[in-house]
């Protein structure tokens, strides 16, 4: 996957280097990493950790972008999921539960991808059904409470490690490898820009656009629920009403920092999850800084502005102009 | 699309809806239970008036949810803890939202960026910055307040039509008047109809798209303000997700949300059949406050089903003389 890595990326990598740098700043600990019981312990394991259910999204999201389109339910997805894993990890075992809610984020990718590719809905309105609906949903599966569990196989996914590593963080690793092998090992990945860059030219050159759109919601939906296990399995519970809540635009928010046009076509797997750390390495760092929390959605969207302002061609337009005139003057 | 316009399904799935209601639980047909519907929903019956400005012409406005909460810590400061009058901070806000959503609207059309990714930036800055304000929620106790919350005109039947639903009816009136009758509501249908059209026929779509967020951030102001009179507090999590509710409302009342279509009226009807739903399932008392959720997004599916298939039918016959294979 060298070719994931070329120029595109630097914009990104810096930022987070510079990110990483004022984090280390803030907290001389920052760096630190120690084993303990087979497992790493420190701030930058905790980063990557805590971005994993954003990182799983942006996996998802990320795909559904390029299409031109946008998922705006995964938060919701991620609720379902993480109710259904929870309501049934006490009495099934751990296939039964992840088949379940891996299953129920199939068929609402299934449903997003049939609004949109089917009946020819703006994903936008699309998926905002299931935004609304899907908490709902989600409420009655908890029956509106917080359900909890104790089946030590759930809470493993959540706190265990492998080789170390905390398992969400392996299974981050594992599906970005997987999402890659599977959409840049075929033409997947250039037919879904295509769908992305021109529907109906990409249409009529016999790309199946229908199907490739359903197929992007399918996954992201997978993915979400993917990302709502983990955060069930992560506090030992399930909560329909916060879980997930505003991930949805992170996941966005990610997927734009790694460079993807909201317009669709070209993306970046490996870049969008670098946004998804990108963010979780200022929340971290805000946190460590002692500022209230509370700073952390200024920064967010004076970041968002930013890049979005980059990624603008009108404004690169006029930096080159005002480059130029300054050239000219001196 | 000259046969059932959406807004008069959206009237009669109002007016059956109500029927229902009554049939089962007779109380509901009351001006008590009316004046309260529209109470309850008047800060969403104002800010969904300008979002429907907002989605005509093609756009969407995610910040006014963050926007209310704003404002309602805003005033809530300024009156209680800096000593401003009322009026004075009323006016405050209101030039503040409206240099917000300037501001927006100037970045989407300079910038050419698509007005979701915009106003999500907008949402979380208006969130941040309310954050910062105060997390605590501060009481209101100006006699303002207190006059204006016991203000009510009696209607026959003991229902009391409250200051705030009066605003809020006399808000819905002027935007629909706005979006009626004037050059600038003409304008807002040529936006959303085609933009590059608009622009050639000499809409200066720059001027109207920060004129267009900026009435949707000054409504969400104004909305703010009615929510600091009904709850009396300013709280920095007030009207989270207000714009799902808001954008919902729009949609059910029959606006297009490619844009170019829509009334002001629908997203009022709109607004009702929302509270309708709430109601019912306060009257129910066995349902859960989950099936609201659940019965708006239903609601939602079907009227941009509707939609879809109205526009499908509009467009056939034009396919169909082209020759050209669907």
């Amino acid at each position: 996957m060298t070719a994931l890595l070329p120029r595109r990326g630097l914009a990104q990598i810096l930022a987070l280097i510079v990110i990483l740098a004022v984090d280390r700043v803030v907290s001389p600990q920052f760096f630190d990493l120690r084993l303990q019981d087979g497992r790493l312990f420190g701030s930058l394991i905790d980063v990557l950790n805590r971005g994993t259910p954003v990182a799983l999204l942006s996996l998802g999201m990320v795909l559904v972008i390029a299409t031109r389109g946008i998922d705006l339910s995964v938060g919701a997805v991620m609720a379902i999921s993480g109710a259904i894993a929870a309501s049934l990890a006490d009495t099934h075992g751990l296939p039964v539960v992840l088949a379940a809610a891996l299953g129920a984020g199939l068929i609402c990718g299934l449903w997003n991808g049939f609004l949109v590719a089917v009946l020819g809905m703006q994903p936008i309105v699309a998926t905002l059904i299931l935004m609304v609906a899907g908490r709902g949903i989600a409420q009655l599966i908890t029956e509106g409470r917080i359900v909890t569990f104790s089946s030590p196989d759930l809470v493993w996914l959540g706190n265990g490690a492998v080789l170390g590593l905390p398992v969400p963080i392996a299974i981050a690793i594992g599906m970005l490898i997987l999402t890659a092998a599977v959409v840049r090992g075929s033409a997947l990945g250039l037919l879904i820009e295509a769908t992305g860059g021109n529907a109906r030219a990409s249409e009529l050159a016999g790309v199946g656009t229908r199907a490739m759109i359903l197929a992007v919601y399918v996954w992201c939906g997978v993915c979400a629920a993917l990302a709502g296990v983990i955060a069930a399995a992560d506090i030992m519970g399930a909560d329909a009403n916060n879980a997930g809540l505003w991930l949805e635009l992170d996941a966005i928010l990610a997927v734009v920092i790694g460079g993807t046009s909201l317009f669709g076509g070209r993306f970046s797997l490996i870049l969008a999850v670098l946004g998804a750390l990108i963010i979780q390495t200022m929340n971290t760092g805000i946190l460590l800084s002692g500022y209230p929390p509370e700073f952390n959605l200024l920064v967010k969207a004076v970041v968002v502005l930013a890049v979005l302002l980059l990624q603008s061609p009108k404004f690169s337009g006029i930096a080159a102009m005002i480059a130029r005139l300054r050239g000219t003057k001196a | 699309m000259k046969g059932l316009p959406p807004v008069l399904i959206t009237a009669i799935v109002l007016v059956a809806g109500f029927a229902l209601c009554a049939v089962q639980f007779p109380n509901i047909a009351s001006t008590r239970v009316v004046g309260n519907l529209l109470t309850d929903n008047a800060f969403l019956g104002i800010v969904a008036t300008g979002m429907t400005f907002v989605i005509i012409s093609g756009g969407i406005d995610l910040s006014v949810g963050s926007v209310i909460g704003f404002t309602t810590v805003f005033v809530a400061l300024a009156i209680e803890r800096w000593g401003v009058p009322p009026l004075l901070a009323f006016v405050a806000i209101l030039a503040i939202s409206a240099a917000f959503g300037a501001a927006m609207g100037a970045i989407i059309h300079v910038f050419d960026l698509p007005p979701f990714i915009v106003t999500l930036a907008g949402m979380f800055l208006a969130r941040g910055a309310s954050f910062l304000l105060s997390t605590e929620s501060v009481p209101i106790t100006a006699p303002v307040y207190s006059t204006v919350s016991d203000f009510a005109l009696r209607m026959a039947g003991g229902g009391r039509l409250t200051a705030i639903a009066i605003i809020m009816l006399v808000i819905v009136i002027g935007g629909a008047l706005l979006l009626q009758l004037t050059r600038f509501g003409a304008n807002v249908y040529a936006l959303g109809g085609n933009r590059a059209a608009a622009s050639l026929m000499g809409v200066a779509v720059g001027r109207m798209t920060v004129r267009i967020y900026m009435l949707s951030s000054v409504l969400a102001g104004i909305a703010g303000i009615v929510f600091s009179f009904y709850t009396s507090a300013g709280y920095s999590l007030s009207a989270v997700g207000v714009e799902l509710d808001t954008i919902a409302a729009v949609v059910i009342g029959g606006t297009l949300l490619t844009g170019g279509q829509g009334s002001v009226i629908g997203t009022f009807l709109g607004v009702l059949i929302q509270g309708l739903i709430q109601t019912y399932i306060n009257f129910d008392g066995t349902l859960s406050s989950w099936w609201t959720k659940i019965a708006t997004g239903v609601l939602l599916f079907a009227f941009i089903a509707l939609q879809q298939g109205l526009v499908a039918l509009a467009r056939r016959p034009a396919a169909k003389s082209v020759g050209a294979a669907s």
